[in-house]
């Protein structure tokens, strides 16, 4: 039998707590710093923004979350488990912790179905039968009912990414992690993967988007960071955050994107 | 705005006669010009067999043969089966060292990516070591350092001469995938190592459910290529004594008298036979290259 998560003397985790705390993360690339004492917390069902220039170390600090990337100091507890215990069982963290990547990454010799099957039968071990009901219906809320049976490779990209939504949501995560999600996308395709994200958030998914939509974060984030150089430069909930930007890089950034 | 090309190379006027010429596009091979090949060597053939007649009138009378000698086509036609059975011989050892060499090969290739450290080298030096050798040194290797028969709890096993060129040729065939099976899992990308990792997947199944089935049909027209070049080589046991079909082919031919017009005919049929047999897998291989690189 598998241990749980992390170490055995962390407190279960209660929802009044937050469900990712960062504190003090440091990371780094040989001799690039890409994180640089980054901290901050993500309490249940919250949706969080990250944004800022590409080389900010955006992606590389929700890789840390689900483990994908190792931290160097600092610590990041997903539901009080410590993410940087070495004796996590790293596996039952990515159980409750979902990621959708910027190019897809879908199973290229599997169809869109088996694509969502696939994690909870040799993963979870679930019940085939149960399992593709649930892929079914995961399919059909990201509005792709009748393609179950398409390849990635006839997928346009947007049709691709609502399949690894589907994807990640078939392991009943707890939290879901967006890397830059439309940036590979064409225009017209962006709409319906943002509709798909803003429905999750509707549901109380607790959701931490890495993007560069900033109409959309405005509209959905309950709060926005924005980063420049490893570090949190501002932040702050998305009315406040975008009308009066105090710190200078917040605005050159989005003086050049707005 | 026009985008800024490179001047036009003009060389000096010493080097005019040197001038690169401007590169054609290849001509596409297509299954016309095996045909064609194929016919060719059929109608020339065919020509020393009408002009055979003539040899044994300018040959000295003198030769004490109460019958005229016999010509390409008959000699050809007599010694039929036993040439196709040495031909037979040549792809029972070119199949059998392929799908020893293919296995242990496949193997190695995992070793390559292993987690621990002294295996990854250990593969990583034999597949460099059996790759780099010539293949007829791999061949004598094994022909001289195998015993010809292995003692087991007091069974013996023999090794025949066939049985160690298979081994002989099932070396390099080895080395060979090993190195195209982490070709292969390297030209993956590694945001499909992520997005399973993401899922929860282990290293292994990641590997085996995910990496592996999508290396096969990256590895499958190379693999083609390699048994097609490993079927051509595999006359060169003709010269550790394997009764192939080279051997055969000489042996025929002495026993013909050894005459010196027949060497033509006999070699171009052995010749025939492995281009009849490797021809089609070529065409298949560069088939499944051009759909595969389309799809992917």
């Amino acid at each position: 039998m598998k241990a749980p998560i992390g170490a055995p003397a962390a407190a279960p985790w209660t929802p009044d707590q937050p469900i990712v705390s960062i504190r003090s993360v440091r990371k780094s690339f040989g001799a690039l710093e890409v994180l640089k004492d980054v901290s901050f917390d993500v309490r249940k069902g919250e949706v969080v923004c990250i944004i800022g220039p590409s080389g900010s170390g955006k992606s590389t600090l929700i890789r840390c979350i689900n483990a994908l990337v190792p931290i160097d100091q600092g610590s990041i507890l997903v539901e009080n488990q410590e993410v940087n215990d070495p004796a996590l069982d790293k596996l039952m963290l990515r159980r409750k912790v979902g990621m959708v990547f910027q190019q897809y990454n879908l199973f290229p010799h599997k169809t869109a179905l088996q694509n969502v099957m696939m994690a909870p039968i040799q993963v979870l071990k679930q019940n085939k039968a149960e399992v593709e009901e649930r892929a079914r219906s995961l399919l059909a809320k990201v509005r792709l009912t009748g393609k179950e049976n398409s390849y990635p490779g006839e997928l346009s990209g947007g049709q691709q990414q609502r399949v690894a939504i589907a994807r990640s949501l078939a392991m009943r995560p707890d939290i879901m992690l967006f890397d830059e999600v439309t940036a590979a996308l064409d225009p017209e395709t962006v709409k319906e993967v943002l509709v798909t994200i803003r429905e999750l958030a509707e549901e109380g998914m607790t959701c931490i988007l890495v993007t560069h939509e900033m109409k959309f974060a405005r509209e959905i984030a309950d709060h926005i960071y924005f980063t420049d150089r490893g570090v949190i430069v501002e932040h702050g909930p998305p009315e406040e955050f975008f009308a009066n930007a105090k710190d200078e890089r917040t605005r050159a950034f989005l003086g050049q994107i707005l | 705005m026009t985008p800024e090309r490179d001047p036009p190379f003009r060389p000096m006027a010493v080097l005019l006669p040197l001038r690169p010429r401007e590169p054609e596009p290849l001509p596409r091979v297509t299954t016309r010009h095996g045909l064609l090949f194929v016919t060719a060597v059929l109608l020339i053939a065919t020509v020393a067999h009408a002009q055979a007649p003539d040899a044994p009138a300018a040959a000295p009378a003198a030769e004490a043969l109460t019958q005229a000698p016999a010509t390409a086509l008959t000699v050809i036609i007599k010694w039929l089966p036993l040439l196709m059975k040495g031909f037979l011989f040549n792809i029972l050892i070119s199949v059998l060292a392929m799908a020893l060499g293919t296995v242990a090969g496949l193997m190695l290739g995992l070793a390559q990516i292993s987690q621990h450290r002294w295996l990854r080298q250990f593969a990583w030096v034999t597949t460099q070591f059996f790759r780099n050798a010539p293949w007829l040194v791999l061949l004598f290797f094994a022909m001289f350092m195998i015993p010809y028969q292995f003692t087991v709890f007091g069974y013996v096993i023999p090794f025949p001469d066939w049985v160690k060129a298979i081994i002989g040729f099932g070396l390099p065939v080895m080395a060979n995938v090993a190195e195209l099976l982490r070709g292969a899992i390297r030209s993956i990308p590694n945001g499909q190592w992520e997005a399973a990792e993401s899922l929860a997947f282990s290293r292994n199944k990641t590997l085996w459910l995910i990496i592996l089935p999508q290396c096969v049909k990256r590895m499958l027209p190379p693999w083609m290529n390699l048994y097609s070049l490993i079927t051509m080589a595999t006359v060169m046991a003709n010269l550790v004594g394997v009764s192939e079909m080279l051997t055969l082919t000489a042996e025929v031919h002495a026993a013909e008298g050894g005459r010196p017009e027949l060497l033509a005919p006999l070699y171009g049929f052995a010749m025939l036979c492995f281009f009849i047999y490797c021809w089609p897998i070529d065409r298949a291989t560069q088939y499944l290259e051009r759909r595969f690189h389309v799809k992917t």
